[in-house]
């Protein structure tokens, strides 16, 4: 237990020394942000971090986060031909944080069109705090977890996007999130606030990556709020280094004919969980979660999607696909949960994993809890190998067994990724997967040959 | 809509509702290690069962009652139990049906059991369980030709000591979990099955258990042993008359299937639910769990669960030996203010194993019913198969229907799939039926009947039309 006590109170201690720290660069805070900070912290020190024993993380152990001794990160140096590699090559509105501190070398923030505000939440706070004051923290509160009432206690930078009604941002935003490899491992609590008004559309971009010999602590909290007929594409492109450490949570309020659809695509990070929850709180509203995850090594994925239908005649959609290799562990658990007299609902969740080898393990959980009973709900998951007969039907096509069972593989994927609209995610995802195959399926050659082909 | 209808039903008076009244050999209640003692005494064990009993009691203190289930209900007080109830003359023993208190076979009467004539002509072998003492037992001797032991628990600890002391507790330990545990330290009666090496067992057994005496918790034990190559079909019902106060009743069967063996097990469990406010109807936590310790066996569970006030039960099958077979089959129907969390585990340890799970639920009133199952497939399951599929109907806005099953898989030669469901009667289907001439009340009894019909074609003919007429008499205008 003394154990458990001293883990606790060494993030607190962390977070003395930080606000010690700030108190004396800045003076004081605004006292809704210190109020909250404290109950936070008070929060964190009552739950201390989950156990395996708590239902939430049954699966998920945690001690690697509770045991490490990480730092707040001061400043963001980050090497400027790193960080154009780990870039995402599309033409976008950007913000980048290096371990949580906030960039602006890296960022592009001109040529945003009018009605839109996109500012990372230590200038948000500067400029208007009352503003920030309302929204945040009112999706995700401190009881939500002990991470949550964590990122609430260190909150201090992230980002903020607004959008008048009607604005439509035709680039995609990206939020850049970039880990550094350095003598000390760090830990960041980034805060994201989205607010959407009517009729308003955007794509945001996440985007998790990093140097390779990096081992931070990301311990993000998202909420996002969609007024009436809100549309918002959210993608998660998880590439961060196979020691990162990643907790998050992503919390969205649709109003009336909202549209939220999220590709989470998880590809790197050590050991990742991701709480992805949407209220439907108005008819009409529709929320698509589309996820994909490949483990290998000993990373280790958890996600936890939550679909509440507050009101009748909403739509919830899921297709979350695992592939799992070595001794990797996924983690999926979705809920479908409709409220009395939430009639004329519609909840579909659809869940497939692809073990690969015999030391991976998937835990799979697909609930639905329903209290109306003129609704259309179902969910199905399935856990196996590729199909024989499919090999067997391409090897008769004189394609070898490797590269069979590497396109198959694929194609496994491929039924999330041709989900996705940006050609450019969807590449980089499908190179990405080809390229961890245990055959390391040489997708680029095949291409090749393939063209070449075709020219002959 | 035929509310009027639905009024009706779920003011319907409990059918099974009426109290016998037989003078109970009860102790005070509350628990100690003298209620222990008291029990161990009272059915003349020896004093190994005793530091069992005791073992699992003390257990038992350290534990606390789960909370992870979708339920809701008061906190039980253990004290206020009694643990033990038996129909007074028990020292002499009736010797045949004509010594039996006619009381006693009036209630069985009402029940329908058929214990006279009725037994042979329905070919059921009955090891009725009135309170806690079984009263009698027929067709000992064809069984004893046959080589199948099937007597109560009592009788087997002080019959065959050396059996009991093999296989009690070894699917199902003292310390498995907070009811099993208590279960472990006081129970009182239940049924013992040994079938012996290559034995088919020439009839279905049946056992009736039947809750009496207020106050008075049911803790049955059974045991069920199938040898190599043997088979047993084996039936429990149950009824219970009408109560204020909640029963508790918190039973665990055990079934251990060697080599090439075949159980199947089957349930039609219809305690009273408690009236429209839920109060007064039983509170059903009951462990059971198969053991397919042999290559090859197969142990199947099959169950139509109408009543109790609360039911916590998940029938599960560990599947060690190579290709053994899990099978579960459940149809469970809430209405008024019922709850129930039951489902099945399937834990596939052997290689080339397999199981399947098939949950109907159909909730209705005020009801909530939940299905909690768990595939687990380890590291040695080469080749395990498992589908499962759970479909819930929902009649009215008011029930609830959950579904939370746990898939844990390690092996990438393992195929596990699952699938759920949930929805309502379709409009088109009563429209199509009624079109026909059929009324609105036959229509929906065809569709849920049809429904529930992968798992009635799993019971044995008596049970399933048991089940049907059970059924219908639950949703009975349910839907209007």
């Amino acid at each position: 237990m003394s154990d458990v006590q001293s883990d606790v109170q060494r993030f607190l201690e962390r977070l003395g020394e930080h606000a010690a720290g700030r108190a004396e660069a800045q003076g004081p805070e605004p006292t809704w942000i210190a109020a909250r900070r404290q109950a936070g912290a008070a929060r964190f020190e009552a739950l201390g971090f989950p156990t395996r024993r708590d239902e939430a993380w049954k699966y998920t152990d945690v001690r690697g986060i509770a045991r490490g001794d990480f730092q707040l990160a001061t400043n963001a140096d980050f090497s400027p031909a790193t960080a154009a590699r780990l870039t995402l090559p599309i033409e976008a509105h950007r913000l980048t944080f290096v371990d949580g501190v906030f960039a602006p070398a890296l960022s592009t923030l001109d040529d945003l069109p009018a009605g839109a505000q996109l500012v990372p939440l230590s200038r948000a706070l500067e400029e208007n705090h009352e503003a920030v004051g309302g929204p945040l923290g009112r999706l995700t509160g401190v009881e939500f977890s002990p991470f949550a009432a964590l990122n609430t206690a260190f909150m201090e930078e992230g980002a903020v996007l607004r959008l008048a009604p009607g604005t439509v941002v035709e680039k995609p935003i990206i939020l850049q999130f970039l880990s550094r490899a350095g003598e000390a491992p760090a830990m960041s609590h980034p805060r994201i606030l989205i607010e959407m008004a009517g009729r308003s559309q955007a794509t945001v971009i996440e985007h998790h990556v990093g140097e390779e010999q990096a081992a931070n602590f990301t311990n993000l909290v998202e909420e996002v709020i969609l007024d009436r007929g809100a549309i918002l594409t959210h993608y998660k492109l998880q590439e961060a280094p196979l020691a990162d450490l990643h907790v998050s949570s992503i919390h969205v309020e649709q109003a009336r004919d909202s549209r939220y659809t999220s590709f989470n695509l998880n590809l790197g990070g050590g050991l990742v969980r991701t709480d992805l929850i949407t209220e439907l709180n108005g008819e009409g509203a529709e929320a698509n979660f589309n996820g994909l995850f490949y483990g290998q090594g000993r990373q280790h994925v958890d996600n936890h999607t939550l679909a509440n239908h507050n009101a009748p005649l909403t739509f919830s959609n899921e297709n979350y696909k695992g592939i799992l290799d070595d001794r990797a562990h996924g983690v999926f658990n979705g809920k479908v949960v409709v409220k009395r007299d939430s009639q004329k609902i519609e909840g579909f969740q659809s869940n497939a994993n692809l073990l690969l080898s015999d030391r991976a393990e998937i835990d799979a959980k697909p609930e639905l809890e329903i209290y109306a009973d003129d609704v259309k709900c179902s969910h199905g998951t399935t856990t196996g190998q590729l199909d024989e007969e499919a090999v067997f039907a391409l090897r008769t096509r004189g394609i070898d067994e490797q590269t069979a069972r590497g396109l198959l593989t694929l194609a496994f994927a491929g039924e999330v990724l041709e989900q996705v609209g940006l050609d450019a995610i969807a590449e980089r995802v499908e190179l990405a997967v080809a390229g961890k195959l245990p055959e390391r399926f040489n997708l680029a050659g095949l291409v090749e040959t393939a063209a070449a082909l075709s020219e002959e | 809509m035929a509310s009027q209808e639905m009024e009706q039903l779920v003011r319907r008076e409990y059918k099974e509702g009426f109290v016998t009244d037989i003078e109970s050999d009860t102790v005070p209640p509350g628990l100690d290690e003298s209620t222990i003692a008291f029990i161990s005494n009272k059915k003349g064990e020896p004093e190994w069962m005793l530091e069992w009993r005791l073992k699992a009691y003390h257990q038992w203190l350290k534990m606390t009652s789960p909370s992870w289930a979708h339920l809701d209900y008061p906190p039980i007080d253990y004290q206020a139990i009694s643990y033990y109830s038996a129909p007074k003359r028990e020292e002499d023993k009736p010797q045949s049906l004509d010594e039996v208190d006619p009381k006693l076979l009036e209630t069985y009467e009402k029940l329908g059991i058929p214990l006279h004539e009725r037994a042979a002509l329905a070919g059921v072998a009955v090891d009725a369980v009135f309170d806690s003492v079984s009263v009698t037992t027929t067709f000992k001797e064809k069984l004893h030709e046959a080589g199948v032991i099937f007597c109560s628990i009592s009788e087997a600890i002080r019959d065959y000591p050396e059996l009991v002391k093999q296989y009690l507790g070894s699917v199902v330990p003292q310390g498995d979990n907070y009811f099993a545990a208590l279960n472990s330290a006081v129970f009182t009666d239940g049924s013992f099955v040994f079938v012996p090496e290559g034995v088919t067992c020439p009839m279905e057994l049946s056992t009736y258990f039947r809750i009496n005496a207020a106050n008075t918790g049911q803790f049955e034990r059974t045991l069920i042993i199938c040898e190599s190559r043997a088979q047993v079909s084996y039936l429990e019902g149950c009824t219970a008359p009408q109560r204020d106060e909640n029963q508790l009743h918190a039973a665990v069967v055990e079934l251990v299937a060697l080599e090439d063996a075949y159980i199947k097990y089957s349930t039609v469990q219809n305690w009273y639910p408690g009236d429209e406010d839920g109060k007064g109807g039983i509170y059903n936590f009951v462990t059971k769990r198969g053991d397919c310790r042999g290559d090859r066996s197969r142990i199947s569970w099959t169950q139509v669960e109408t009543g109790s006030a609360i039911t916590w039960k998940y029938p599960s099958c560990v599947l060690r030996g190579k290709h053994s077979i899990g099978e579960f089959y459940s149809v469970a129907v809430t209405n008024g203010r019922q709850q129930a969390d039951t489902g099945t585990k399937m834990i596939h340890i052997g290689e080339g194993t397999r199981s399947s799970i098939i949950s109907k639920g159909i909730s209705a009133g005020r009801s909530n019913q939940s299905y909690r199952g768990l595939v687990k497939v380890g590291p040695r399951a080469k080749g395990a198969r498992n589908f499962t599929q759970c479909d819930s109907l929902l009649i009215g806005d008011t029930c609830g229907a959950h579904t939370f099953p746990y898939q844990e898989i390690g092996n990438s030669t393992a195929t596990v799939e699952h699938e759920a469901t949930t929805s309502k009667i379709g409009e088109d289907q009563l429209f199509y039926c009624q079109s026909r001439g059929i009324s609105e009340e036959d229509a929906v009894s065809m569709i849920v009947n049809g429904f529930c019909k992968d798992v009635f074609q799993e019971l044995p003919m008596e049970f399933a039309v048991e089940a049907e007429a059970l059924l219908n008499v639950t949703l009975e205008g349910a839907v209007g």
